[in-house]
């Protein structure tokens, strides 16, 4: 294996200096989860990196393989289990997409409306994880009271906290009660500014933070774009690339939001485009809560989604819809879509190839991480051995999505 | 195309695109459909590395997002590997496939990306095709000393060995799977819509029509007609019985012979309950 080479450095002076090499995780807290890198170091300088990944490796996209469409949804809640509905908004939209389905409006609106919550649910966490990698303990544990509040409006929604699989082909899967869209309301206009305003007090200006992640990692746009970045990862090299703005899915055409871009390309705009996306995600969410429309949450078409309970003690028709969708599930025309989605950590893409029948033929996942991580190496290159950390909190990997 | 009802992301619009990309990478295309709003073109094999280089250089698609591999058994050449180019300027997105076979290695692209560099790697790992040109081919996702392609349709769903850590080894240790219960998939489609199994009872459902079939065009094939009614009418049947009422009751009959009255049993047992009772009951 070419990452434990032993290279001797080309010192003279009877001096023989040479690299060596460290192991830096799978069990490492800076690794967010099952990371692996084995780390070339000259003194304290990284030379290179080989990030080795698949730890978490599950067969995700050769399980899916063998289920119905609707069976699989749940699988995508568990590949990036820090933010479950935006990973479901790909699948169900590249479903969707090949049965040319239409959603109704009130569905729009409550998907658009949680995906954003999942994104500030999301950014919660890895601001806080990455202010805690450099050094900071107070600011985590004040966002990820925010974050908690994020998965309780999950759990009145769905039933669940993490694993929701509440978005589904055709809609969502149950109405949400007023309660919980005014509880929300109320929630984006309080305590999250307040709390999330006195976290970011601490942390944006603060001298520590700044030294630790100003300068470090810089891409130019470029590179950005040849490795195949994404989300604020590209953002953050100022490229204003940002999939819900150019290419609109459910009813983020009707949404006013900005897009942060940084203007160093560093880790720490990588941090403040997330902060920013926070601010922006709450003004889509107070948008959803004031134009969403009364109306059914899902597809009336019954070759989809399935029929109320209270239908089907009326109708045989509604049963036997009931019973064909949870048994057979539902047939997708043959063809296939590539639907990418802006997930909290950039594009997260699903490659789904039907063969007409009711089980997916190939689903491959495009994970974000993937390719952020293997300009790991790169990025890390000439900088000291304390800003990878730095540098992969910067990057927000979740291994259940990367490796799949 | 019948009219868009989903909203899937919208990005620019594909009219006219396949054409011109048809036209521009010239004999390079093998094949090109538009189906579901998504532009798919195959190329060859060979000069997927120049066809790629062309819509990048002169088409504006400058990030490769995914390489998907994709495997399709019955094919000559089972394996498909699909490049997803995005065009951040155009907002288009285009889909570039290429096939190929267990042998026959695809030029690499990581010369135009390096960002191809892991994709390649995965679609290697799991599906075992080989990227010419790729200096560091190495598995990434499945485990240090993993055998096989998992991705593969013919790689079973358990796969073939799995690993638990041994108290006597103090070791994690690697053996062949071994299941208490076999993978059950169960088929849900319904025998009128594509099942390729006979249900009990339904062979016959399926037997041919016979070539010569039997019919009865004209009356007379039946034995019926004129001829045949004449000869039913001289054979009259007898008329029914007339039913008169006697006014008679009939009784039961009288005894024939006289029979003496039995005697009456003697001792306690009268039915078989008692006769059954155990003798030694206490």
């Amino acid at each position: 294996m070419s990452g434990l080479t032993y290279e001797q450095s080309p010192t003279t002076e009877g001096e023989e200096i040479s690299n060596y090499t460290i192991n830096f995780g799978p069990q490492h807290p800076a690794a967010h989860g099952v990371l692996r890198m084995v780390m070339e170091l000259d003194g304290e300088i990284i030379e290179r990196i080989d990030p080795h990944v698949g730890l978490l490796h599950r067969g995700t996209e050769k399980l899916i393989e063998y289920k119905t469409y609707l069976q699989a949804l749940p699988y995508f809640d568990r590949l990036d289990y820090c933010s479950p509905l935006a990973q479901e908004y790909s699948y169900v939209l590249a479903i969707e997409k090949l049965l040319n389905v239409e959603v109704p409006e009130r569905a729009q609106y409550l998907r658009v409306l949680f995906a954003e919550l999942t994104r500030i649910c999301n950014h919660m966490l890895n601001i806080g994880a990455h202010v805690m990698d450099v050094g900071a303990m107070t600011p985590n544990l004040w966002v990820f009271e925010l974050r908690e509040d994020c998965l309780n409006f999950f759990e009145r929604a769905s039933g669940a906290r993490m694993h929701s699989a509440w978005f589904r082909p055709g809609g969502v899967h149950q109405d949400v009660p007023l309660k919980l869209l005014t509880d929300i309301g109320d929630w984006v206009d309080g305590r999250l500014p307040e709390l999330f305003g006195d976290a970011m007090s601490l942390v944006t200006d603060n001298r520590i933070f700044k030294q630790r992640n100003v300068d470090i990692a810089v891409v130019s746009k470029e590179d950005a774009v040849k490795w195949g970045f994404s989300g604020p990862m590209i953002r953050a090299a100022g490229i204003p690339w940002d999939l819900r703005k150019s290419q609109p899915y459910d009813v983020y055409d009707r949404m006013d939001f900005e897009i942060p871009v940084g203007t160093n390309s560093d880790c720490y705009d990588r941090f403040m485009v997330r902060v920013k996306e926070v601010y922006e995600s709450a003004k889509i969410i107070k948008q959803c809560l004031a134009e969403m429309p009364e109306g059914p949450i899902a597809s009336e078409d019954r070759k989809v989604s399935p029929p109320k309970r209270a239908e089907m003690k009326q109708s045989m028709e509604a049963l036997i819809h009931h019973f064909k969708l949870y048994t057979e599930g539902f047939h997708v025309p043959a063809g296939e879509v590539y639907v990418a989605t802006e997930s909290p950590k950039g594009e997260f893409g699903v490659y789904l190839v039907s063969d007409g029948s009711n089980k997916p033929y190939r689903c491959k996942i495009r994970p974000t991480a993937f390719s952020h991580l293997q300009a790991m190496d790169f990025m890390s290159k000439g900088h000291m051995l304390p800003d990878a950390t730095a540098i992969l909190g910067a990057i927000d990997v979740v291994f259940g999505e990367c490796d799949r | 195309m019948a009219k868009v009802l989903h909203s899937a992301p919208r990005y620019a619009t594909n009219e006219g695109v396949r054409d011109a990309l048809c036209a521009a990478l010239g004999s390079m295309v093998v094949d090109s459909i538009e189906e579901f709003g998504e532009i798919v073109i195959t190329v060859k094999r060979e000069s997927i590395e120049d066809a790629l280089r062309l819509l990048r250089d002169e088409h504006a698609y400058q990030q490769l997002m995914e390489i998907a591999g994709a495997d399709y058994p019955s094919r000559p050449e089972r394996f498909e590997v699909v490049y997803m180019l995005l065009s951040l300027t155009k907002n288009h997105r285009v889909m570039v496939k290429v096939s190929t076979d267990e042998a026959t290695p695809v030029p690499t692209v990581t010369t135009l990306w390096p960002v191809a560099g892991w994709l390649e790697r995965e679609v290697f790992d799991m599906y075992g095709v080989m990227f010419d040109g790729n200096t560091d081919l190495r598995r990434i996702l499945t485990d240090y000393g993993f055998e096989g392609h998992p991705f593969r349709k013919d790689f079973p769903l358990t796969g073939y060995t799995e690993l638990r850590y041994s108290e006597e080894e103090k070791r994690v240790v690697y053996e062949p799977v071994e299941l208490a219960q076999d993978f059950r998939s169960f088929d849900f489609t319904s025998p009128w819509e594509g099942a390729d199994y006979v249900l009990p009872g339904d062979e016959k459902a399926d037997v041919p029509p016979v070539d010569d079939p039997k019919v009865t065009e004209k009356p007379s094939d039946t034995g019926a007609g004129a001829k045949a009614d004449e000869k039913a009418e001289e054979k009259v049947s007898a008329g029914a019985p007339a039913e008169e009422d006697t006014g008679i009751d009939t009784e039961a009959p009288e005894t024939t012979e006289d029979q003496p009255d039995r005697k009456a049993s003697e001792g306690d047992v009268h039915d078989t309950k008692g006769a059954t009772k155990p003798e030694d009951k206490e």
